[in-house]
């Protein structure tokens, strides 16, 4: 198929749509609408269902419901309206259905405001739903990244019967670039053995997040680790950039690692030899990748357009055998590549402590207003 | 190899319109191309830029703090990017809409009073071309054939008919000198 210039919002929406998506369900905000807004008319001109629900909490339980006759269904949100979802998610965790979020971050915490920022690491990553839960979490880093992935989420949410959240931020949702669509996949019509079904075959069956006698929930509980497991042995996904004779790594997810991928390559032109580890699974982490990488480099330096979220995940990864910088920008501020060339060339030229915190030096670094 | 274009001006002159040309162009000479909107609650006459990477390799920043080439369609632009601009590179600057030259003596300006020009060509919205052709003149980042069948595929149906204004807006603002 050609490549076509689109938006990462669209982009997603119509890569879902391709992927066999049978329903959506949410509810509009920036930085995410264009998704919303193109799914609301696709999926009615292909004779499927969207519905733009009366809040994110109505979303994400229509979803739940879907999920549960084993339909592919999806919702898409950003930061604030994520945090609504939670419950949901919870459940739709303990209930072992497949679905796939899409969160379009923006600045917080709080209302915040609409610009581009990963501060929703961590939430996403790390849990956010109650209880021994863990979604598998994909940060692509331009348009045809973001549709690879939108299809590759629905696959390992059926597969891994678990949540697939496709985290980006507010500028790869509003950025264009050319990208390459699938061909529209038919639409699925085999319905898995646990799908409630509406009695149609005379069997019953209840899909439920419900385990009263504690027992019964750790069997579920262990069942959940152990396809967790899997997982993690499976679908760690990564890109490395100049590693070969690297002696010092950037690492940044998504709109971060694709920046630092600027900066690198202007710390190469000068003859520093450094490279870019970007993961692209961020659950599971590819803390392996990592750890191997610490054996073998002198340095790692952290970016992210947080305060150092994913910066706990290296570090737990590096295990103190080599020194890791941060360098970070919140609240919406995109950090510019000169800024990430700076801290290579700080980190390189100066000593890193071992002791201390990465984060607390780069607080000391940025400017204090109050 | 990567050039960097920042387009900027109030909200209403096509600046975002004339970046996506560039980009549609950049894509259809299967360059690497993006391109990102400061987008923002804006609206009509606010202030709305756009910045355009092409290359020929997986482009790695979408931000551009100081680009090549940047074109400024009003004054508070020109008072924002003027400093930016890369030295040795282009400023295409509209006249019409600011009452100051440019000071920078390292990089080449190009001023064009394309609203004038616009107005003679007998519609104010081919404005945004003209610049678009002084950039090109100055920079052949995309061929203007290139973004000639870019627009050709992306004017909207009811504005087909204005494809040969379009064209003649560039090689007016093509045509317009440079100073070095």
């Amino acid at each position: 198929m050609a490549k076509e210039m689109m938006k990462g919002n669209t982009a997603i929406a119509e890569a879902a749509i391709r992927a066999g998506l049978d329903a959506y369900f949410g509810y509009p905000i920036t930085p995410q609408t264009e998704l919303l807004e193109w799914m609301s008319v696709r999926m009615p001109e292909l004779g499927r269902a969207f519905v733009q629900a009366e809040s994110e909490l109505g979303a994400i339980n229509m979803v739940y419901g879907a999920a549960c006759t084993g339909k592919r269904v999806m919702t898409s949100s950003s930061s604030p309206g994520i945090s609504l979802m939670m419950e949901g998610l919870s459940y739709i965790a303990g209930t072992e259905v497949p679905m796939v979020l899409v969160n379009v971050m923006r600045g917080g915490p709080g209302l915040g405001n609409i610009a581009p920022a990963q501060a929703d690491y961590n939430q996403i990553v790390h849990g956010g739903g109650h209880g021994d839960m863990h979604p598998i979490v994909l940060a692509p880093a331009s348009v045809q990244e973001a549709i690879d992935l939108t299809v590759l989420a629905f696959d390992l949410a059926e597969k891994y019967r678990a949540i697939v959240v496709v985290l980006i931020d507010g500028s790869l949702g509003q950025m264009m670039e050319p990208g390459e669509l699938p061909p529209m996949a038919p639409l699925k019509t085999a319905i898995p053995d646990w799908a409630v079904r509406g009695g149609d075959d005379g069997k019953r069956r209840t899909l439920s997040s419900i385990y009263l006698n504690p027992p019964d929930e750790e069997v579920t509980n262990l069942r959940l680790e152990r396809r967790w497991q899997e997982v993690q042995a499976n679908e760690v996904r990564y890109k490395e950039y100049y590693l070969e004779d690297a002696r010092y790594v950037v690492t940044g997810f998504g709109s971060a690692g694709r920046i630092a991928l600027s900066a690198v390559r202007a710390a190469r032109a000068e003859g520093i030899p450094v490279g870019l580890l970007r993961p692209i699974s961020l659950n599971p982490f590819p803390r392996q990748v990592i750890a191997d990488l610490s054996e073998r480099v002198e340095g790692f330096l952290v970016t992210e357009m947080n305060a150092g979220q994913m910066l706990d995940d290296v570090m737990a990864a590096v295990a103190g055998r080599k020194p890791v910088e941060f360098y970070g920008r919140m609240g919406g501020v995109v950090p510019f590549p000169d800024e990430i060339l700076g801290e290579i060339k700080r980190m390189v030229n100066g000593q890193v402590p071992m002791s201390g915190h990465p984060r607390d030096r780069w607080l000391e670094r940025m400017p204090r207003a109050n | 190899m990567q050039t960097e274009i920042i387009i900027a001006g109030f909200g209403g002159q096509g600046v975002l319109f004339a970046g996506q040309l560039l980009a549609y162009a950049a894509m259809e000479e299967d360059k690497a191309v993006t391109w990102i909107p400061s987008y923002g609650p804006e609206m009509r006459g606010g202030t709305a830029n756009c910045a355009v990477v092409v290359a020929d390799e997986e482009i790695g920043s979408p931000f551009v703090k100081h680009p090549q080439a940047a074109i400024v369609m009003n004054l508070p632009s020109l008072d924002k990017y003027e400093a930016l601009v890369a030295p040795g590179g282009v400023l295409v600057v509209n006249t019409s809409m600011v009452d100051r030259p440019c000071q920078r003596p390292d990089i080449t300006v190009v001023e064009i009073p394309a609203n004038e020009i616009a107005e003679r060509l007998g519609d104010r919205r081919m404005t945004n071309m003209v610049l678009l052709g002084g950039l090109l003149a100055q920079l052949p980042v995309v061929s203007m054939e290139a973004v000639d069948k870019a627009l050709k595929e992306h004017l909207p149906e009811r504005h087909q008919k204005l494809l040969p204004l379009n064209r003649q807006a560039m090689q007016e603002g093509a045509s317009q000198p440079a100073r070095v």
